[in-house]
């Protein structure tokens, strides 16, 4: 029978099915951050259970560490030291490889997996982090847990997972000039729904989304979990296999010509069937800035602010004026009459080279300055992208900018209580939410591309390169 | 885990589509390593007018004295979006909830509760603002009874209303089951499936194991 390339992953990992909807799946890889991994290493301690495959399990520090040069255990995040030592006690008392606070390696979890061969092109991975899903873009079969679940798969090396359902979203067109893949992934969570994936998994499809590359394939896929869906996926393909080959974790010798033989069968067959599809025209798409409080709430540059009446029911106009009121934005307003506070250049979804190379790229073409007033910060995904950079010089290129140069973690996509850029400060930020209050009090997030996020900081105003 | 047979209670509604998890326990309420002290956190940036002082927003309805014993949460769709913190569910059951009736649950959110004993119950749009409304004339006396066993949601006047919910969870729940025991009984499958594996997809498996 037909499958999806969901369909053969989650065949392959099936140990057991345990009812019509649930089964018992092998998990491959397993990953922890310093916020939500020390939770679940001290429930397994607690229950005096054991990881069952150190070799499998790995913790990076993200979440809570501070970002400026010269860092220590030391947080602006009150108690943010205690999850730091608890993590790296937890951690090595479990016996599982830790990417400490000064090992070179460190950086982002979803950021760090793929660059060291961790996630695997068909693999299982799971994470006590929504954007697990990231590495979907890698082909991996990735997902974001709770504690509990993280807890049963390093006890077990496996889950009791429901399984979702199928559906593809699939791009026509060619990807116009300047479109980024921040900018398809924001559009087609505008056109979905934060709601329309829940239940699914997510496969990415069409002659377009083959030729990006392995960096903007995790961009797009990182945001699935935006969609409420299970996860996102790609199909891998040469270009995948090319950017795993010769990575730290990633198979050698003989078992590398078995595996990337096996990857390449990875991907749906022609015939196989999908409970849900949707269609989406890239030539469509203008590049992307939040206005609101949601993901979905998302428009081209030049496009109005929605007034309330075009809501499609009672409930989204009720959902449209809280957004309006806490962004404290206008009806049919343009997006360029807002100015910013600040910029931010980094998270999981937007911390990679390929980001930073095309924000220093247009900084560097314009000459173009930080506007007055606003605070710009790039932090890079991880100390390998850090020093990638460096050598490329990109970090004397945002330096002389205008913008703060960080060490690799999640920094200012959320606030935890320590470092943030105001109260209610307006943001035009790479990252992938705009809750109220996600990235301080108050504080007003826009999502863009970090082309849009580049430009924005320079004209002090939300924009988009394109368009300056 | 506490089990979840039949409950009744009072409920609050919170119809909103999308409250997300950065809304149920923003990051900087999440202090300690820990799954307490989490209820004070619980909704803070809407249920305090000020982050700081904790003064309370008094029309939020959870600091309403109408509402001072629910123990159900009324919501719209896609409660529970966005991060995967557990703080959530922990932060929702330490203040005292036993069940979420919502038209859909972020995903992560689902699973989490599931495992917490706080019972997710989806339920038709209508269905809930009917609830909703019901609830709302009298908030004091108007009390919910849910029974798991038989999957219904008993609302005064309008009646059994039915939900679905899978088996597995459905017997983890209702018999307070520790997952990670009830895996532990299928190791021999595990290493068994582990050994199949091994053949076909030797790359997986690293060394030191």
């Amino acid at each position: 029978m037909a499958q999806t390339l969901f369909d053969k992953l989650w065949q392959e990992h099936e140990i057991k099915r345990l009812s019509d909807s649930q089964s018992l799946l092998y998990i491959d890889r397993i990953f922890l951050h310093e916020r939500t991994g020390a939770v679940a290493l001290h429930g397994l301690e607690a229950a005096q259970r054991q990881v069952r495959r150190r070799a499998h399990a790995f913790c990076t520090m993200d979440h809570i560490v501070d970002t400026f040069p010269g860092r220590t255990d030391k947080t602006l995040m009150p108690s943010g030291t205690d999850f730091i030592v608890a993590t790296r006690h937890a951690a090595h008392d479990a016996g599982i490889t830790l990417f400490d606070i000064n090992d070179p390696d460190q950086g982002i979890v979803h950021v760090v997996s793929p660059e060291q061969g961790i996630a695997l092109p068909g693999s299982t991975l799971i994470c006590p982090d929504s954007h697990t899903c990231t590495l979907g873009g890698l082909g991996a079969l990735a997902w974001g847990v709770g504690s509990t679940e993280a807890e049963h798969a390093l006890a077990t090396s496996t889950l009791r997972v429901q399984r979702p359902k199928n559906m593809r979203i699939h791009y026509i067109g060619e990807i116009p000039e300047h479109l980024s893949a921040k900018d398809i992934i924001l559009a087609t969570i505008a056109k979905v729904g934060a709601g329309g994936g829940a239940g699914h998994a997510v496969e990415f499809t069409g002659a377009a989304i083959s030729y990006l590359s392995a960096e903007e394939r995790m961009t797009l896929c990182n945001m699935a979990v935006e969609l409420s869906a299970f996860t996102g996926l790609v199909a891998p393909d040469d270009c995948i296999i090319d950017y795993v080959n010769g990575r730290a974790f990633a198979p050698k010798g003989d078992d590398w010509n078995k595996a990337f033989q096996h990857w390449k069968t990875l991907h749906s067959d022609a015939s196989a069937t999908f409970d849900r599809k949707f269609e989406i025209d890239l030539t469509t798409i203008k590049p992307q800035i939040t206005w609101g409080t949601s993901p979905e709430h998302s428009i081209g540059f030049d496009e109005a602010v929605p007034s309330i009446k075009q809501a499609a029911t009672p409930a989204q106009a009720q959902a449209w004026s809280r957004a309006l009121q806490y962004m404290d934005m206008k009806e049919n307003s343009k997006l360029s009459d807002y100015p910013i506070q600040a910029a931010f250049i980094g998270s999981c979804t937007n911390s990679r080279l390929s980001d930073l190379r095309i924000a220093a790229n247009y900084l560097a073409s314009t000459s173009n300055k930080v506007a007055a007033g606003v605070k710009a910060i790039c932090v890079p995904g991880s100390g390998r992208v850090k020093r990638a950079a460096e050598a490329e010089g990109l970090d004397q290129i945002f330096i002389d900018a205008g913008f703060e140069w960080r060490e690799p973690g999640c920094s200012l996509c959320f606030y935890a209580g320590g470092e943030n850029f105001g109260t209610q400060a307006r943001i035009a930020s790479t990252t992938n939410r705009n809750f109220e209050g996600r990235q301080g009090l108050g504080a007003r997030t826009h999502l863009a591309s970090p082309l849009s996020v580049a430009a924005s900081a320079c004209a002090g105003h939300l924009t988009t390169a394109e368009y300056v | 885990m506490r089990p979840f047979t039949v409950h009744t209670g009072a409920a609050v509604p919170l119809l909103r589509d999308n409250i997300d998890t950065d809304a149920i326990i923003p990051s900087r309420e999440m202090k300690t390593v820990s799954k307490s002290g989490l209820a004070a956190g619980l909704f803070a940036p809407w249920r305090y007018s000020d982050a700081i002082t904790r003064a309370k927003n008094e029309e939020f309805p959870l600091n309403q004295p109408l509402y001072s014993e629910a123990n159900i949460l009324i919501s719209g769709h896609n409660f529970g979006c966005g991060s995967s913190r557990e703080h959530a569910v922990w932060a929702l059951a330490e203040y005292g909830f036993r069940a979420i009736m919502a038209h859909s649950f972020g995903s992560i959110f689902k699973n989490n509760a599931i495992r917490n004993g706080l019972l997710p119950i989806e339920l038709k749009w209508p269905e809930l603002e009917a609830i909703a409304r019901w609830i709302e004339s009298d908030p004091k006396n108007h009390q919910i009874m849910i029974d798991l066993k038989t999957q219904t949601v008993n609302a005064g006047p309008l009646g059994e209303l039915i939900f679905e919910i899978d088996d597995q969870a459905k017997n983890m729940l209702l018999n307070g089951l520790d997952e990670i025991g009830l895996t532990e009984q299928l190791e021999s499958e595990i290493t068994a499936f582990e050994n199949r594996d091994r053949k076909r997809r030797p790359w997986i498996y690293l060394t030191g194991d």
